[in-house]
Order: C-alpha cells, then sequence, then structure tokens
C-alpha cells in the first residue's frame, strides 16, 4: 500500500499512543480471554486449554445467580438513573438561559471527591445509627430506625444512582441542546400541544443522547464491586466481588478470568441490543 | 511593467487520488503585473495559487520563479508570500508582533524590525495600530494586517485567496481600487484568486479564466470581455448575446456571415479570430451595449433591424432592454443609457434596433 | 421562554431540580460537616467544632507516604497521558491515514470498559511476564484510561486551530519546529494544561486500578480503603475527604479556566459540555 506524505505523517504522529494502546489494552485483554481458558491449582498455572471455567461459570448456581443480580441491579440503576437524569438536563437545556456552564460545574463538583468516600458516606447516610435515621428519629418523624435502607441491594442501587448521575446527564444535555428550538416552534404552530410536542420531536431527537446515557451507565455499573462490597451485605454482593476474589484469596485467576469474559459479553450484547433499539426509534425520526 | 516572466507555469499537472485538478497548466506571469486567476468555484484555481505558494507539489509539471525552478522547495523558502482567504492573523499576537512575524529570520535589529513594520502599516492605512490585539479588529482591518505581514517580507510574489469576499459590498469595492493603486505604486507581482470577474476586470493587468482545471484564455480585460474565445467564456465575463449564423464565404477583406436574427455581414479580418475557416462558425455574440434602440427618425446605424420589447429593467442610469429581434430564436438583451428626453419604452413597443459590423464575436 | 404559557410546569420542573441537587450533594455536605464534627461517632446530632481531626492527619506517617505515592503517580500519569493524548489528538485533527477511525476508537475504549476489567486484565498480563507490581505499574493502568480523557480536552483544541494560521507561519518562513514554537503550541497550551489538570485529577482519586496493581506502595485511595474498617478512624478519613474535595474543586475550576481562556483567544464560544462528547 502506498501511503501519501499526509498519511505517513499521521501514522507516525498517532504510533506512540497506538502502540501504547495494543500493549497495555489488546495483549491484556487478550491475555485475558486466554487465561480463561487454563486452569490455576493454587500457585501452579496448568496452560492445557479447557472450557471448564466457562462450564463452571455458567452452570455453578452461584455465579449465575450473581451475575444475573449484577445484571438487574445494573439495569435497575441504569433505568433510575437516567430517568432522574432526563429532567434536569431537560430544565437545563430549556429552562436555564444564562450560565448554563456553571450549573454544569455545580453538577460534577460533587463527583470530584473520592469515590470510595462517596460510597462511604452513603453507608454513613444510610446506617441504622447513621445520619438519615438519627435526623429523622431526632425530628420525631419515626420512632424506630429505618431498616431496610442499608446492606441490601436497596443502597447498592441509591448508591450507585448517586455515583452515576453526571454522566448520566450531560450526554442527555448535549442532546437536547442540538435540537433546533424552531422544529418545536414549527409543531406548536401545526397544532401539538406541550405533551405530543416532547414525545413526538424532543424525545426522537434526544434518543442518541439517552442511549449513550444509557450505556454509559449500564457498562460500568456491572462491574462495580467497591459499592457492594462497602453498602451491599450479603445481599448485595455482585459479581465484580466474585472477580475480585477469584483473583485474590480464592487463586483461582482462569475462573476469575472466564467470570470477566462472559460478564463482559453478556453486557456487550445487551448494549448492542440497546443501541440498534435506539437507532431504529430516534432514526426513523432523523 | 516590464515584459520580464517573474513565474513560469510548464503543463502544470494536479492529481488528488483520482480526481484531475489540474489538467496542464501552461502560462508566463509577468514582473510588476496584477494578474488574476478567476473562474467558478472547482475550476482549480486556488489549488494552482497554493502550489505556486509551495503547500501542494505538483503532480507532474514545472513552476518557475524568477528563474528557478521550484521543485523540491518548500513553502517557507519560496520568494513568495500570501494572503490567505481567512486572513490567518494569529489571534494570540498583537497587530505589531503579526507583521513582524516574518521578519524574525531576518536577523533584524529590533529598531529595524519595527522600522519596517511601521512602514508596512502606513502602507495600509493601519499606521498606529500596532498594539492592539488581533481580535479586536474588523474583518476589513485583519484584511489589511494580512496584506501589510506579507508585503513586509518584501516577496517577489504576493498571492492573494479569494481576500475580499469576506468584506461586504461597499468596502469590498473600496479595497479593490485601493489594492490596485498599492500594487501600482510599489511595483510587486500580484496573483490574486477570485470567482467575481467584475472584481478581476477592475483590478488586473491580465486575467487568466479557468475552467475545470484548464485555462480557457488568459488575456486582458478588455480582450476577455471584446474577444472572448469561447461561448464559456464569454458568458462568464458580463452579459452576452448569443445568435444563431452561418457563414457565407470569407476572403482577404473579411468573413462573410448570415444572422437570421440581424441580417447579412461581413466581419473585418482584423475582427476574425486567427485560423478561424468559414465553415466552422456556429453561432455569433454581441455584447448589450453593442446593440442601440434607434429612438427617432434621425438616429443611424451602420446596420439595422427590428424587433419588440418583451421586458425592460431599470437601473437608474441604464435600462435594460429584452428585444426580441424580427421574431427569430430568443430575445436579446440590449442595455441603453437613460439620457435626458428618453424615457424607458413600455413592453410591447415595436423598435429599430441598430449594431455594427465590428461587435460581432465570431464562435465556433 | 413564553412567560405564561408554560409556568406550571416551569415550578414543578425547578422544584425537582433544587431537590435532585440537595440528592447530589447530600454525601458531599457531609463531609466538612463531620470532618470539623468533635463526636467520633458520624451521626446527628451534632456535638461540638473542633480541628482535631486535621491535626491528627498532619501526624500520620503512613498517610504522608500514601500521598507522596499518590502525587508521583498523578504527577506522572498527567505529563505521559497528556504526551500521548496531544500526539493522538494531533493525528486525527490534521492528517488523514489509513485505519484512522478504527485506531481512535480503539484508543477510547478504557471509557466504557469497567475499571476492574481493565485492572484485572492487566494485573494478568504482568503476572504472566512475571514482572513485579510497583507505582510504575499503578501509573501504566492510570494513563491507559487517562488517555481518552485527555484526546477528548486536546481534540477540540486543536480541532480549533486554524489551519491555514500554520500554513501562514510557514509562508511566511518559519520551520515546522518554529511553526509549533511560535504557533501551535501557544494556542493549544490552555488545552494542554487543562488536559494535565483533568488527568492528575483522575489519577489521584482512582482506586480500583490502584488496589489490583499496586506493590507495596500504598497510594492515598488505597491507604484509605485500608483505614475504613476502623471506626476511630471514621472523623479524621472525613477531614482527609474534605481536603480532597476542596483539592479537586479549584483544579477544576483552574482547568475549566484555562479551557474558557483557549476558546476565547482563539475567538471561539466554549460549549457548556466541555468538548467531552
Amino acid at each position: 500500500m502506498i501511503l501519501g506524505r499526509e498519511a505517513r505523517q499521521g501514522l507516525t504522529l498517532i504510533s506512540p499512543t497506538m502502540i501504547y494502546a495494543l500493549l497495555l489494552l489488546a495483549a491484556p485483554l487478550l491475555t485475558v480471554v486466554t487465561f480463561s481458558f487454563w486452569t490455576q491449582d493454587y500457585l501452579t498455572i496448568d496452560t492445557t486449554l479447557t472450557l471448564n471455567n466457562y462450564r463452571e461459570a455458567w452452570t455453578q448456581p452461584i455465579y449465575r445467580i450473581l451475575i444475573l443480580r449484577s445484571l438487574m441491579v445494573s439495569l435497575v440503576v441504569t433505568l433510575v438513573t437516567v430517568l432522574l437524569a432526563f429532567p434536569i438536563a431537560y430544565y437545563l437545556s430549556f429552562h436555564v438561559t444564562r450560565r448554563k456552564a456553571l450549573w454544569l460545574f455545580m453538577i460534577t463538583i460533587p463527583f470530584w471527591t473520592s469515590y470510595l468516600l462517596r460510597v462511604f458516606l452513603w453507608k454513613v447516610i444510610l446506617g441504622y445509627n447513621g445520619v438519615l435515621n438519627s435526623a429523622l428519629t431526632g425530628l420525631g418523624i419515626i420512632d424506630e430506625p429505618l431498616t431496610f435502607l442499608l446492606y441490601n441491594i436497596n443502597a447498592v442501587i441509591i448508591t450507585l444512582a448517586h455515583a452515576w448521575a453526571p454522566f448520566a446527564i450531560l450526554p442527555i444535555f448535549v442532546a437536547l441542546e442540538k435540537i433546533d428550538r424552531s422544529l418545536l416552534e414549527a409543531a406548536e404552530d401545526l397544532g401539538d400541544g406541550p405533551v405530543r410536542r416532547f414525545f413526538r420531536v424532543t424525545l426522537p431527537l434526544a434518543m442518541p443522547g439517552v442511549i449513550a446515557s444509557i450505556l454509559i451507565v449500564l457498562i460500568p455499573t456491572v462491574g462495580d464491586f467497591i459499592t457492594p462490597r462497602l453498602v451491599g451485605g450479603t445481599d448485595g454482593l455482585m459479581i465484580a466481588n466474585m472477580i475480585q476474589i477469584q483473583f485474590g484469596k480464592a487463586n483461582n485467576a482462569p475462573l476469575g478470568a472466564a467470570l470477566a469474559v462472559s460478564s463482559m459479553v453478556i453486557v456487550a450484547s445487551i448494549s448492542l441490543v440497546i443501541y440498534l433499539a435506539g437507532k431504529r426509534f430516534g432514526g426513523k425520526t432523523q | 511593467m516590464q515584459d520580464k516572466p517573474i513565474i513560469e507555469l510548464r503543463d502544470v499537472i494536479k492529481r488528488f487520488g483520482s480526481v484531475q485538478a489540474l489538467n496542464g497548466i501552461n502560462a508566463t506571469i509577468r514582473e510588476g503585473e496584477f494578474f488574476s486567476l478567476l473562474g467558478p468555484s472547482g475550476c482549480g484555481k486556488t489549488t494552482l495559487l497554493r502550489m505556486i505558494a509551495g503547500f501542494e507539489d505538483p503532480t507532474d509539471g514545472a513552476i518557475v520563479i524568477d528563474g528557478k525552478s521550484m521543485q523540491g522547495i518548500p513553502a517557507n523558502r519560496r520568494p513568495t508570500n500570501m494572503v490567505f482567504q481567512s486572513y490567518a492573523i494569529f489571534p494570540h499576537l498583537s497587530v505589531a508582533e503579526n507583521v513582524a512575524y516574518g521578519l524574525k529570520k531576518k536577523k533584524l535589529s529590533k529598531a529595524e524590525i519595527a522600522a519596517e513594520v511601521d512602514k508596512a502599516l502606513s502602507m495600509v492605512d493601519l499606521a498606529g495600530y500596532g498594539r492592539r490585539a488581533a481580535h479586536e479588529l474588523s474583518g476589513g482591518q485583519r484584511q489589511r494586517v494580512a496584506l501589510a505581514r506579507a508585503l513586509v517580507m518584501r516577496p517577489k510574489v504576493v498571492l492573494l485567496d479569494e481576500p475580499l469576499s469576506a468584506l461586504d459590498k461597499k468596502l469590498r469595492e473600496q479595497m479593490q481600487v485601493e489594492l490596485r493603486q498599492l500594487q501600482q505604486s510599489i511595483g510587486i507581482t500580484f496573483i490574486l484568486v477570485t470567482h467575481d470577474q467584475e472584481e478581476a476586470l477592475i483590478m488586473s493587468d491580465r486575467i487568466a479564466v479557468m475552467f475545470e482545471g484548464n485555462i480557457a484564455q488568459i488575456d486582458t480585460p478588455e480582450g476577455l470581455y471584446r474577444r472572448p474565445v469561447s461561448k464559456r467564456v464569454a458568458s462568464f465575463i458580463g452579459v452576452m448575446n448569443f445568435l444563431d449564423a452561418t457563414a457565407t464565404g470569407q476572403d482577404g477583406t473579411g468573413l462573410s456571415l448570415d444572422i437570421p436574427a440581424l441580417g447579412k455581414v461581413t466581419v473585418p479580418s482584423s475582427h476574425v479570430p486567427e485560423g478561424m475557416a468559414a465553415a466552422s462558425v456556429q453561432s455569433i455574440g454581441v455584447r448589450p451595449e453593442m446593440l442601440t434602440i434607434l429612438f427617432d427618425g434621425k438616429d443611424r446605424a451602420e446596420s439595422e433591424t427590428t424587433g419588440k420589447i418583451t421586458g425592460t429593467s431599470y437601473y437608474g442610469d441604464m435600462t435594460y432592454y429584452t428585444v426580441a429581434l424580427n421574431g427569430v430564436g430568443a430575445p436579446v438583451t440590449v442595455s441603453m443609457r437613460n439620457t435626458a428626453g428618453r424615457s424607458v419604452l413600455p413592453v410591447g413597443s415595436p423598435v429599430r434596433v441598430g449594431w455594427g459590423a465590428e461587435s460581432i464575436v465570431l464562435f465556433e | 421562554m413564553r412567560p405564561g404559557h408554560n409556568s406550571k410546569r416551569f415550578s414543578w420542573l425547578t422544584i425537582y431540580a433544587v431537590g435532585y441537587m440537595l440528592f447530589l450533594y447530600a454525601p458531599v455536605i457531609l463531609l466538612p460537616l463531620f470532618a470539623f464534627n468533635s463526636s467520633t461517632i458520624i451521626a446527628f446530632p451534632l456535638s461540638g467544632f473542633t480541628t482535631e481531626w486535621f491535626t491528627v492527619l498532619l501526624n500520620n506517617a503512613a498517610l504522608g507516604e500514601s500521598v507522596e505515592n499518590s502525587l508521583i503517580v498523578a504527577v506522572s500519569t498527567a505529563i505521559l497521558s497528556t504526551l500521548l493524548g496531544a500526539c493522538a489528538a494531533r493525528a486525527s485533527a490534521r492528517y488523514r491515514f489509513p485505519g484512522q477511525r478504527g485506531m481512535i476508537a480503539f484508543i477510547m475504549l478504557p471509557l466504557v470498559l469497567p475499571e476492574i476489567i481493565v485492572a484485572v486484565a492487566l494485573l494478568v498480563l504482568l503476572m504472566q511476564l512475571g514482572l513485579s507490581l510497583s507505582l510504575w505499574t499503578v501509573i501504566g493502568g492510570h494513563t491507559l484510561i487517562c488517555v481518552p480523557y485527555s484526546i477528548a480536552i486536546l481534540s477540540s483544541a486543536f480541532h480549533g486551530l486554524d489551519r491555514s494560521l500554520e500554513e501562514a507561519s510557514f509562508d511566511l518562513g518559519e520551520t515546522s519546529w518554529g511553526t509549533f514554537k511560535r504557533v501551535t503550541f501557544p494556542l493549544v497550551l490552555p488545552g494542554v494544561i487543562s488536559s494535565l489538570l483533568i488527568c492528575f485529577t483522575i489519577s489521584l482519586d482512582e482506586f480500583i486500578i490502584a488496589f489490583f496493581l499496586t506493590g507495596t506502595d500504598a497510594t492515598l485511595p488505597v491507604y484509605i480503603w485500608s483505614q475504613l474498617r476502623f471506626p476511630t478512624k471514621l472523623p479524621s478519613i472525613m477531614a482527609l475527604g474534605t481536603i480532597l474535595l476542596a483539592l479537586s474543586v479549584i483544579l477544576l475550576i483552574l482547568a475549566e479556566w484555562f479551557r474558557q481562556r483557549s476558546a476565547k483567544r482563539q475567538g471561539v464560544e466554549a460549549s457548556a459540555a466541555g468538548g467531552f462528547l
């Protein structure tokens, strides 16, 4: 292949970054996949290829439960987060006229604290003797502290919904900003009321942003292990905790790798479905 | 202006992948002249300019500046300087720093640089603007800074890429005159790229009209207007009426034609393009101002024909009539000055139209 | 917006917006609140005002070490990510070459991978190669996830740079290097600084990759993690969190200021969303 001067210069320029990504991203990912086909016995690794890890990952009830639970939690968190994020993105785009950048900045500030600390703070808020309960009992609204708040799935969902809020708001905001306001005026001129306008014009045009928002929240939340560990209790353990254990105490890296690969495959498939569905819904109107 | 060539373009070809942008350009530009590359967008004029500047290399052919081949010589070592369409004023530098930018490499003292900058700014009527920041300037001012920045380098050739297209009409017309006067007073060769034929006509010593990667004609403005070599050039420059004609003979005195709309005429040999044979003449052209509406019995012209007015456009100093001649062919445009005592003729009036042999342009 | 028309919806939405902001800030407000609270239990009612938790921090050697480690990692990550990001951003903004889109997409991949996958993958690779874990492995991992952010910031800086500015510099006789020094770099410098600050902040706060890839030297988040199981240490952790929050906010304000300045220099409007998406 003969490359022009521009192409050669461009490739040379991007090569350091590309090589870095190949070494530290492609190679490790390939290694993980390879690992998932091996077996580990305490500290020795048997490199004969086998599907045992995958068999175990997909048949053993505990892993199935964890993966399903992780997916369910992820989906619920995504749903909650995106649904909560949309109105504020809408407010910011359509009802705030000046200093939008300042609002966005204000929204991102809470998330520049340590993630660990934020999760920990939710533990502090939701606990039996925690902030929320002590405030409510102190004000006399309830007599006994609430127990359903911490060390279960609910806590995980609340914490993750909080953690990923700005990541959900941003793509939706960007998509809403791009909508030509005169389209909405035209729709109104043609007789549509505000609700119809929203569903027929605003929402379809904002779809790419909504899809991006969904994916941005869905994919990382499946792999979170801090939140389940700190606020999830025994009910709230997710697949990432199991992966971490396999790489740590259980000394079964191949199984961990197989679990990781399996979860990624599942998440990728779901993401693809969501992406395509979103394109069909929004694409019709674009 | 001497006749010494400053730029020679020999069979210059440029291909971008599978797209042929320039098909063998040949031209000679003389030192001290104001030369324009004129054509519709996509004709290759900007590509040609950028190749002279050194930002693109020709796929084939040679570009020679002041007797030296520019093969392998990059843009920063050529004796040319360019005024970009977007002006390309460095936003983080002041006006003076912008103008002085190219002088830094020339090992002049600070005082010398300052003097040169001042001189250049005065030349473009921006004396005293040195301290201003780039983003404080208007479009017209930025254009002048770009010009000063190029001129201060004393290049052999100044290249201008549609420099006036971003300005509003009045400013543009003012700048056209100013640029022309400036160029004449300094005597440096200017090469201008434009799609506006009026602009080219006003400013240039010679113009190269380009279509689709080829030069159709290089001539003075008057030459292009009076003696266009093709119908395409004729209609690109100004307005031209095209009429069918058949040649009836050719001899020493000239070429005889039968023009159904106008009549029979012999075009003198001096007006017949060299090498044009009678048999190849298919149509003729005549400019609107070469046709006259004869207003009363006293108005006379070399030849006459009759017609009827089908439309009028009043411009204050001129009126453009569309006239159907003898009921033959498409109506022609006739322009008349609105002198005292003449009113605009109503649509439908029968008229006599005068014309002459020397106003006929022959086309193959 | 026409005034009377949407006013009912307007006020509901405003109430929602306010409530949402409260929800966002809830945990964060607690940090300074309990950092100055003299009780060791994190709960209402508040007892008294004290700064002792901050002084406890100052005397903590392990903390000091982890701060030092974090700084080393964060500074290295910032510089390395910005360098690599600048190369990729400039390559994609200025040049066209085969496989361009695919390469950029691949380099940006860490943005959509869960951090645990990245951490685990790197760990496995290192195990296979027999390399030991250290601060360098953490820097490697952090750079991997920061480069996409650097590219995002610098891409808009390079795209905003009018190509004819560099051509004009050439035309006036400058060399490639001279053009870079006098025109390109000054104009993208605000973007560079912004990228450095953002990558620094991300690295400083990053826990998962550091947790998996650190050897014996703990970074600050790893240290915090180790302290979370001790209830008596909690208030000083609050104090630490407050300091980190303040630091991050200041860095972020700086980053945003530089980004706005960069846009103003080039005479364009800096988009509210920060060129991220």
